[in-house]
């Protein structure tokens, strides 16, 4: 309910019983705060969001109060501009400044810092603190993250983002009164995966961007450029910072239907391939030896290219789950829609099907990635969404508090009292049930959890539907399996929005059809109450939006004789990651490899022919996430030399060798073509700044108002400045002027008078932690087939029965180290631990082995060793092998391996 | 004149056992309520004897049961946490109970539980007091060996286990809230309120926080009625009080003595008036976070609304002397030292401005004071108040020494004049 609140004799309308900071900051208003945050509520430690509050009319003395910790009612009173309220915050700031440095000129938050702008904002100016500062000795936090203490204003945020929200358990308050220490009990890395958004909660330079200090340079001299993460299937908003050349660093873009203010840090960390020396930033044609690749230059590529490509009947084209959709479509239309073919392994492309297909034609719904911090019960099958879709995970830990928040609203207590309502409800969460084969990092706080193979997995789900709609199949032979069916069948049917959570890290198509299955009998026992929530992940970026496309999956390319010739041109993708080295060698046998991409890898050095393609970085173009949002990203870092975007080397080529039909000749034009071929997609590029790709006749600038230096960039060149470079593909402009307004579809970065941190968001959302009044949240592609009848799959499968003596070897998702792109960056490679087999402790005793053995592992694929690590919290007759285990080669999982000791 | 609370203490001998604390009386209360009286009726009775909080805040304590959800509905287990972290500098009144006559007071957290329908009741004590924790255990072992606590006790179908627990020692944690969190495990600071511990106390349930000294009024208040504690007062407010006198008297000490005895009479007939040589200045009268009363106020009655009106605080009742050859500025740095280092941290003006008032002080004492320095501290006294802060610690702070500033200030100016203390 909406009530009428009187600020400084102005009214205002706000939210029942929102607290007053958040209702104040909504509307505009300028209050100073620290211990905030829209994400973590309130807790009235800083104290510098005072302000005067009033009984009612009679009063002219009122009290000072803070505003984060009272609730706004019909009539409510305040002033923000009472002269004892603006001393007491400036009086606040002078304490919170007794201890720091006041080392802004060689501060790496300097310019974009929160302290800055409050001390700004209260007029505290002068020092009248005459005694010794105190300091503190600084951590080293491993690879991403720098620790200065000294900066420290004590504000809590950290330990309550990292414990509370965030569930790490090794960064804590330590020490007492004004020697308060945030840091880890000793040196030593930060083992939470979401240990980078401490770099933006952190309202001062405590702890910053380890990776952007590396190759520092001012933030307001970054030329910032709203992107999409490539790092998994969520599509996490972010922004890019350029300068000079370089992608400098990856900052939370806030999507208040996606990631809202955070993103993980193989997002924010993984950057590093972009700026890699191992990029090809060449063009280049293997010369006869077969070894050597000669570079050429962009002409001659083209030419050669063309050439290639004449012949329109014996081309193949293999897209790619990590490339735009814009680019993918360039291939196919270069290749003709029946020679385009995924880029993606036959078991994800059938996992991914099976996904599009539950989502498409099931009545259950899909919901954003924000809202499932909403959901008041979950059940999670198959995988560990920390390691395949890092923040789903964050998201989920949300949900878990979902109904100790309802519980503590009925005491009395609104949500943003965070204390008291975390006091409320203590440990107590869920329901969470997670049915997988390993331990996950969302353990600790599920209700229950079961350790199963994937086909247990699948019955233990479909059983649960089948306790929801009797419809569903029967699974005999549960055993105690069938009673924990039904505790989550009544726990899921008891909630208000239950939430269904599987995937395809779990390799398995039982496994998301039992989800499926699970949402599906839910919406039938709950008839007409809301929809069931039903998400699933997928494996790469654009996994969603390469099936939108229609290709055809590897396996069907007919093998041709050897030597008829013909070339293949694969997209952005590594073959070798998607299927055994033997079938891509038969594959490829007596055909003309073309290959487009940015990164070396095996693919490349087969090819005829390299075009170095730009990275996601240098181009704009469209990812599809896993719930079916195309987003749009835009070119942060202008490509340099011979460098294209994937699409434009396609564009030219199909130019070249097809001059006389019409093709698309930008990226627009290609988007106008896609958009007509599949309607589905039509959507997804319907904005203002088409066709166009202006605004109000101007380009929105990537450069702040307050970069400097910019005559003097290349001064060292030339000094004449030379012409800024035109990004003919976004309304998007490398320069400071142009049209900068919160209302834009496109929002490079926050900034506002007064406000030069990430905390300036605030003015650009309709009211705080909602959305945005500009920027795009995406289009959702897909919608449920409401109507739909319930299905159920036919099959049941059979239960897992460990075998002697051999192990049934599943994917592991890792966090860091078990994707392509981010496995690249220095930082990220800090951050990868070994890989290990991972195997019940019992199972590796029987085996004879102990932690750390190496064992060989042996199939009928073949064999490889490494090292092994026993737990408890595993499956028996399983063994766990991470996903991109370097010298392991492709392998489709599950597969039986014995496994034998080789070494201690 | 009666001594209810300190009838069984002879400092020396070793505290009463069972058997005799049954044989003076004890535990009667106990079978009185779990025999005759519904929780109600034990909490009306407190609530009509007008008894007050006697940790320092002097919040009516059947009111505060009154706030605690009763019946079947009640989320349990219901929580009765004992405040005997007796950690205000100068007071030690509790001690005096804890040691002195155990037994009273397992009986006084057998009959509150009852009355809020506790299923578990915590002694938060002060590290430092081995000797009352002994005698806890001891008194504890007792009971339960005698069915006074456990299960079913004296078969009424009331069950109450009782627990000590030996604080850290921490300041703070004399704040409920901060003790709450302590006892939880988690760092002592102190908790927003609302919701109040009535209603999401320890471990998110309904718990009840009270000091010793007010605890053990309730069985004598349960056993003689509200009427008979009434009238035992020199004073509007009933009962007796534990009144102590630290500081260069005579005889310092601690005497439990009708409520509304006045300050010279207790300074004078009880601490043996100062020592020789020597005159009273002022005094803090409940302890170091209450406000310096001086001459004039001497014969003001020691209750809460009397010392309210002299513009202090009853506090914890136990009065520190400032004498004519101590400096007064040295006696305020001593405290600001205590209450800058037992800040838990958490909320800034506390944090912040607490050291950099005992720095302010450091340096007049030390001659190095200047001129700002007054103005600097007046703005902490104000800008430290209630409401400012997120808990009464950093205001308690300021009570003396904006009181100091008001009464002494002579003694300042003089430090930063003439650069040195003219005691030292």
């Amino acid at each position: 309910m909406r009530v009428k609140i009187t600020v400084d004799g102005k009214s205002y309308e706000v939210e029942q019983g929102d607290n007053l900071l958040r209702a104040c900051l909504s509307n505009g208003l300028d209050l100073p705060y620290f211990c905030w945050h829209p994400i973590l509520g309130s807790v009235g430690s800083c104290r510098q969001c005072a302000v005067k509050s009033y009984q009612d009319d009679d009063d002219t003395e009122g009290k000072i109060v803070m505003a984060c910790m009272e609730s706004s009612n019909e009539g409510c009173r305040i002033s923000i501009d009472d002269p004892e309220a603006k001393r007491f915050r400036a009086q606040i700031i002078e304490w919170l400044m007794i201890n720091h440095p006041h080392d802004c000129a060689v501060c790496d938050e300097g310019g974009e810092c929160h302290l800055q702008d409050m001390t700004v904002m209260t007029g505290h100016d002068s020092r009248r603190y005459r005694f010794t500062k105190s300091t503190h000795r600084n951590q080293d936090l491993g690879p991403f993250i720098n620790h200065e203490m000294n900066r420290c204003i004590t504000c809590y945020r950290c330990v309550r983002y990292y414990r509370d929200y965030a569930g790490g358990k090794d960064l804590d308050a330590f020490g007492v009164h004004d020697r308060m220490y945030f840091g880890r009990q000793e040196d030593g890395t930060l083992e939470s995966p979401f240990s980078g958004n401490l770099v933006e909660v952190c309202p001062t330079g405590v702890f910053t961007d380890k990776t952007f200090k590396q190759h520092y340079t001012r933030k307001w001299d970054l030329q910032s450029t709203p992107s999409v993460c490539v790092h998994c299937s969520l599509g996490c908003n972010t922004i890019l910072g350029e300068r000079y050349g370089g992608l400098r660093r990856v900052l939370n873009r806030y999507n208040a239907d996606v990631n809202g203010y955070l993103i993980c840090d193989r997002g924010r960390f993984g950057y590093g391939f972009v700026n890699s020396d191992q990029r090809i930033s060449e063009a280049g044609v293997r010369i006869a030896d077969g070894c050597t690749l000669e570079s050429i230059d962009s002409d001659v590529a083209v030419r050669r290219f063309t050439s290639l490509i004449k012949n329109k009947e014996s081309l193949i084209g293999i897209g790619s789950p990590r490339a735009s959709l814009e680019a993918n479509f360039a291939l196919r239309q270069l290749v003709g829609k029946e020679n385009f073919y995924s880029g993606a392994s036959a078991q994800e492309f059938e996992l991914v099907a099976t996904v599009v297909d539950a989502m498409r034609n099931g009545s259950t719904q899909t919901p954003s990635l924000r809202q499932i911090e909403s959901a008041d019960a979950v059940l999670l099958l198959g995988e560990d969404p920390t390691a395949s879709a890092p923040l789903l995970s964050l998201a989920l830990r949300q949900s878990t508090r979902q109904q100790s928040i309802l519980e503590a609203a009925k005491a009395g207590i609104p949500m943003w009292q965070d204390a008291a309502v975390r006091g409320l409800a203590q440990d107590s969460h869920g329901p969470l049930f997670i049915a997988t084969p390993a331990a996950t990092a969302l353990d600790d706080i599920a209700s229950e959890t079961v350790r199963a193979a994937p086909d247990d997995v699948a019955r233990l789900g479909l059983a649960v539907a089948h306790e929801l709609d009797p419809k569903a199949p029967r699974v005999v032979k549960l055993g105690a399996r069938l009673k924990l069916a039904k505790r989550i069948a009544a726990a899921l049917l008891a909630a208000e929005q239950p939430l269904v959570v599987a995937g395809t890290a779990s390799g398995s198509k039982a496994v998301i059809q039992a989800a499926a299955a699970v949402a599906t009998a839910l919406g039938v026992a709950r008839a007409k109450a809301a929809a069931p929530w039903l998400f699933l992940t997928l494996p790469e970026c654009n996994s969603m939006g390469l099936a939108l496309l229609n290709a055809k999956p590897l396996a069907e390319i007919k093998q041709q004789p050897k030597g008829r010739g013909g070339s293949v041109i694969v997209l952005e993708n590594n073959l070798y990651r998607r299927a055994k080295a033997e079938q891509v060698d038969a594959l490829l046998d007596g055909k003309t490899l073309v290959v487009l991409d940015h990164v070396q890898h095996p693919t490349v050095d087969r090819a005829r022919l390299v075009l170095p393609a730009a990275t996601f970085a240098e181009t704009s173009g469209t990812l599809v996430n896993n719930e079916g949002r195309a987003q749009e990203f835009h070119t942060a870092v202008m490509p340099t030399g011979a460098i294209r975007p994937s699409h434009g080397w396609l564009l030219s080529g199909l130019t070249a060798c097809r001059p006389d039909e019409k093709h698309a000749l930008s990226l627009e034009d290609l988007r106008a073509a896609c958009a007509a071929e599949f309607p589905e997609l039509a959507s997804t590029w319907l904005s203002d700044e088409s066709p166009t790709l202006r605004y109000a006749k101007e380009k929105v600038p990537r450069a702040s108002f307050r970069a400097s230096g910019r005559t003097a960039m290349h001064a060292n060149v030339s000094v004449h400045e030379p012409t800024p470079p035109e990004d003919p593909d976004s309304a998007l402009a490398f320069s400071m002027e142009g049209f900068r307004d919160p209302d834009a579809q496109l929002i490079p970065s926050y900034w506002a008078p007064g406000w030069n941190s990430v905390q300036a968001l605030s003015k650009f959302q309709f009211e705080v932690g909602g959305p945005m009044r500009g920027g795009k949240p995406g289009v959702r592609l897909i919608q449920p087939c409401k109507d739909a009848p319930p299905s159920y799959p036919d099959e049941i499968p059979a239960a897992f029965a460990a075998r002697e003596g051999e192990w049934l070897l599943l994917p592991l998702s890792r966090v860091f180290g078990g994707e392509e792109l981010s496995s690249m960056d220095p930082a990220i490679q800090v951050r990868t631990s070994q890989a290990q087999l991972l195997l019940h402790e019992d199972d590796g005793l029987s085996l004879g082995l102990s932690e750390g053995d190496i064992v060989e592992i042996q199939s009928e694929v073949g064999s490889f060793s490494l090292p092994v690590a026993m737990r408890k919290n595993v499956c028996r007759g399983v063994a766990m092998l991470p996903l991109d285990t370097p010298g392991v080669g492709f392998l489709q999982l599950p597969l039986y391996a014995s496994i034998r000791r080789v070494s201690g | 004149m009666e001594r209810p609370l300190t009838k069984n203490i002879d400092a020396g001998r070793e505290p009463l056992g069972l058997k005799d604390y049954e044989a003076a009386g004890g535990y009667q209360a106990v079978r009185k309520v779990l025999q005759e009286m519904t929780p109600e009726e034990v909490t009306a009775a407190v609530k009509k004897s007008d008894l007050r909080g006697r940790g320092g805040a002097g919040f009516p304590t059947g009111l505060k049961w009154s706030f605690v959800p009763m019946g079947d509905d009640a989320p349990r287990p219901k929580y009765l946490v004992c405040n005997a972290d007796e950690m205000e500098p100068g007071t030690f009144k509790d001690r005096v109970l804890l040691e002195g006559d155990p037994h009273q007071m397992v009986e006084a957290m057998i009959v509150a539980g009852y009355a809020m329908g506790a299923d578990v009741g915590y002694i938060f004590l002060r590290w430092a007091y081995r000797l009352a924790n002994q005698r806890l255990l001891a008194a504890i072992a007792e009971a339960n060996a005698a069915g006074y606590l456990g299960d079913n006790i004296l078969d009424s179908g009331y069950s109450f286990k009782l627990h000590v627990h030996t604080s850290a020692g921490r300041y703070i944690c004399g704040e409920e809230t901060a003790l709450l969190n302590s006892l939880e495990g988690k760092r002592a600071i102190p908790r927003a309120k609302p919701p109040f511990p009535q209603i999401s106390g320890l471990w998110g349930k309904p718990t009840i926080v009270q000091n010793v000294e007010t605890l053990c009024n309730v069985p004598h208040i349960i056993n003689r009625g509200a009427d008979w504690f009434k009238s035992i007062s020199r004073s509007a407010e009933g009962g007796t009080k534990l009144y102590g006198v630290s500081g260069r008297a005579k005889n310092p000490g601690c005497w439990e003595l009708p409520m509304g005895t006045p300050i010279r009479e207790i300074i004078d007939e009880y601490a043996g008036g100062m020592q020789d040589g020597l005159k009273l200045r002022g005094l803090l009268p409940g302890g170091a976070s209450t406000d310096f009363l001086v001459e004039e106020h001497f014969d003001t009655p020691m209750d809460y609304a009397s010392i309210a009106a002299a513009g202090s605080r009853m506090g914890t009742g136990t009065m520190i002397l400032l004498d004519d050859g101590n400096c007064p500025v040295g006696m305020v740095l001593n405290m600001m030292e205590f209450f800058a280092r037992e800040s838990c941290g958490w909320c800034t003006p506390c944090r912040e401005g607490l050291p950099w008032v005992e720095k302010i002080l450091q340096a007049i004492e030390d001659g190095n004071g200047c001129a700002e320095d007054l103005d600097r501290l007046s703005a902490h006294a104000r800008d430290l108040g209630h409401g400012n802060t997120f808990c009464a610690l950093a205001p308690g702070a300021m009570e003396p020494l904006q009181s100091s500033l008001k009464y002494f200030r002579e003694d300042f100016q003089s430090h930063i004049t003439n650069k040195r203390c003219p005691w030292s």
